[in-house]
């Protein structure tokens, strides 16, 4: 029955598992084989290592056995992800595997420990299945800034999968991983999902601890889930969440058990919208948005007041500001995390002749061009005579852009619903020599980032065949609520005939003579700038 | 808004220590001037008496006791070193003379 097991989800695993129906190994070489079969057209992976995922499969069965021995009593201490088949982002530290964040610079590097969202999925007794492509140091919104070749959306092979954890999207909107962890700086989960037709969740700032996990934009970073429904992404979320004594940004606040036991029933889960004051923010709809996009977006607000909320118009108006603050930001923060890359004690090495020859040589060679972009301007930003024109601003506006949304939480607004993305995908190398247009695309996502709030993205149906994310966003540390609610809208939309449209792209993926995604890429003239 | 001219390019490249070739300046300098043309926006908000947000969630400073704890052994980080010798990492002279 190996074929049929990748398609289940998470939850149902749980229970085919326990019962017995199948084994955790049986549900490794069903993923196993179906990357082996397909990755090559997808190019989702960069690192699966059989014998390893294996090895974590077994041990998980033993588990599962003595449980079965034990009793009832003992299952029930088993958390769901027992067994389950994970994807990690490559910019995840697992002990002895690789970690190159995408980048060449880190090609040859061997992580000599584990992250803590590794240790914590090790503790649960999830089988890391292997590392998912990026945009290199998760700079990008397409994933094709990986030194290690694009990814294809698995709706439509010509295009982009969203990023930077395109990867991590693709594969589980391809059925490669029930599961995966990306992480989102300023988008880079929820327009992934949104674009792969997925559900991904950036928590708020603090939730999960980032130790081990390669730094982009230190206050930004947040890991997050993706999945094919609202429980299985909150069974990630309580998988990895919580405390962390070696990331000190990481918040002491519990996580709740409540991410496990979201409703089972439709019906239940639409009923917990009822009474919801929802806010629907007018600068999100922006110029240039496409209209099948909006049209989705505002027949989800239609469908959400009929359960029961109510839906008020409201204003972020420093939206607009939110693309120039956010790269001056991120681009500052992560020319000095990127730094580290010297060529003298990890990663690529290079010699010129001196120090900084050998510095010069190691990161001109090491870093692809949107990751030299980045450094550039964050470099810039910080440098004498710009820092206040242009770091200090930006910080200031960071400031207006949060006291935006607390205007909206005081005015009693429960969530925020948006769109995630103003289009759906993209073709390959569409946007590839434009970084301001490739920038925009994150216009929706990055103000909460910068606001350090909590957002999910779910589909919402299709536009031209190609899915819509509906973005939700909450107060701080309200995950538990967006993914009720994420939940609700499932129940809401669970007749609609868009749900049980398979990725038209997955047929293709089986066939030997599909092309791979870099030469998709060059068969639509997708150049390097 | 400032615009970056090739010599402030190759000035920011040397600060980043990023070696750059000459292709590579010259495409950098319209893309960055492309860029930065966009922050001008943030000249129209009157952000005087706004004060900055360098981090969003409410912590205090979070302390720990100074205890030693088991770091990891030294051999799993040189192995990644490009060079070592007698269990350190070999780095390049910065002072002349041998």
């Amino acid at each position: 029955m190996s074929g049929d097991l990748t398609r289940l989800t998470a939850h149902a695993m749980a229970v085919g598992l326990r019962a017995g129906d199948f084994t955790a190994e049986e549900l490794a070489t069903a993923h196993l084989d179906a990357i082996e079969a397909e990755d090559r057209a997808l190019g989702a992976w960069l690192a699966v290592d059989r014998t390893e995922v294996l090895v974590q499969a077994h041990a998980a069965d033993a588990t599962l056995d003595l449980a079965r021995r034990v009793g009832p009593a003992m299952s029930a201490t088993l958390h769901p992800l027992h067994g389950v088949p994970v994807a990690l982002k490559d910019l995840v530290s697992v002990r002895g595997g690789r970690c190159t964040a995408g980048s060449r610079i880190l090609a040859g590097y061997t992580s000599p420990y584990d992250a803590h969202i590794t240790e914590r999925l090790r503790a649960v007794g999830a089988v890391i299945l292997g590392k998912t492509n990026m945009d290199e140091f998760a700079m990008g919104s397409s994933t094709e800034h990986s030194a290690y070749g694009p990814t294809s959306n698995p709706w439509d092979l010509d295009r982009v999968p969203g990023g930077s954890s395109g990867g991590s999207a693709a594969a589980v909107a391809a059925y490669h991983a029930p599961v995966a962890i990306g992480t989102d700086t300023g988008g880079s989960v929820r327009q992934p999902a949104s674009l792969c037709g997925i559900v991904g969740m950036k928590p708020t700032y603090g939730r999960v601890s980032r130790y081990g996990v390669v730094a982009f934009a230190s206050s930004l970073d947040q890991v997050g889930p993706l999945a094919r429904d609202a429980r299985d992404a909150a069974a990630l979320l309580h998988a990895v969440a919580g405390r962390d004594d070696r990331d000190s940004t990481s918040a002491p606040i519990p996580v709740p058990d409540g991410l496990l036991s979201l409703p089972d029933s439709d019906d239940e889960a639409a009923a917990g919208i009822r009474g919801l004051r929802l806010g629907l923010p007018r600068e999100y709809f922006v110029a240039g948005m496409e209209p099948g996009t909006e049209a989705r977006i505002r027949e989800a607000v239609t469908l959400l007041e009929a359960a029961g909320a109510t839906v008020e118009e409201v204003s972020l108006p420093h939206t607009d500001y939110g693309i120039a603050a956010y790269y001056i930001v991120a681009s500052a923060e992560a020319s000095a995390n990127l730094a580290r890359y010297d060529g003298i004690r990890f990663g690529l090495a290079r010699r010129g002749g001196d120090v900084l020859e050998d510095y010069l040589a190691t990161r001109g060679e090491g870093f692809g061009p949107e990751a030299k972009r980045r450094i550039m301007l964050g470099t810039y930003a910080l440098s004498a005579g710009y820092y206040d024109a242009f770091y200090g601003k930006a910080q200031k506006v960071r400031t207006l852009i949060k006291a935006d949304f607390d205007a909206v939480w005081a005015a009693g607004v429960d969530a925020i619903v948006a769109p995630t993305s103003p289009s759906v995908a993209w073709r390959l190398g569409a946007k590839l020599d434009d970084p301001v247009a490739m920038y925009l695309t994150d216009v929706c996502t990055l103000p909460v980032n910068m606001a350090g709030l909590p957002g999910a993205s779910i589909p919402a149906g299709l536009s031209d065949g190609l899915p819509v994310g509906l973005q939700l966003i909450g107060r701080p540390w309200s995950e538990l609520e967006l993914l009720r609610l994420a939940r609700g809208f499932e129940g809401i939309t669970a007749g609609a005939p868009w749900r049980g449209v398979e990725p038209p792209g997955l047929a293709a993926l089986r066939s030997a003579s599909s092309p791979r995604p870099a030469d998709r890429a060059a068969a639509l003239g997708a150049g390097d700038r | 808004m400032p615009s970056l001219s090739r010599d402030d390019v190759e000035h920011v490249a040397h600060l980043a220590r990023l070696g750059l070739t000459a292709d590579e300046i010259g495409r950098l300098q319209d893309q960055l001037n492309h860029i930065v043309e966009q922050y001008a926006k943030l000249a129209e908000l009157d952000t005087d008496a706004i004060a900055p947000t360098a981090q969003t969630i409410e912590l205090e400073n979070i302390l720990r006791d100074d205890e030693p704890r088991p770091s990891l052994p030294a051999s799993a980080v040189l192995d990644n070193a490009p060079e070592t010798r007698d269990g350190r990492l070999v780095v390049p002279a910065i002072i002349g003379g041998d």
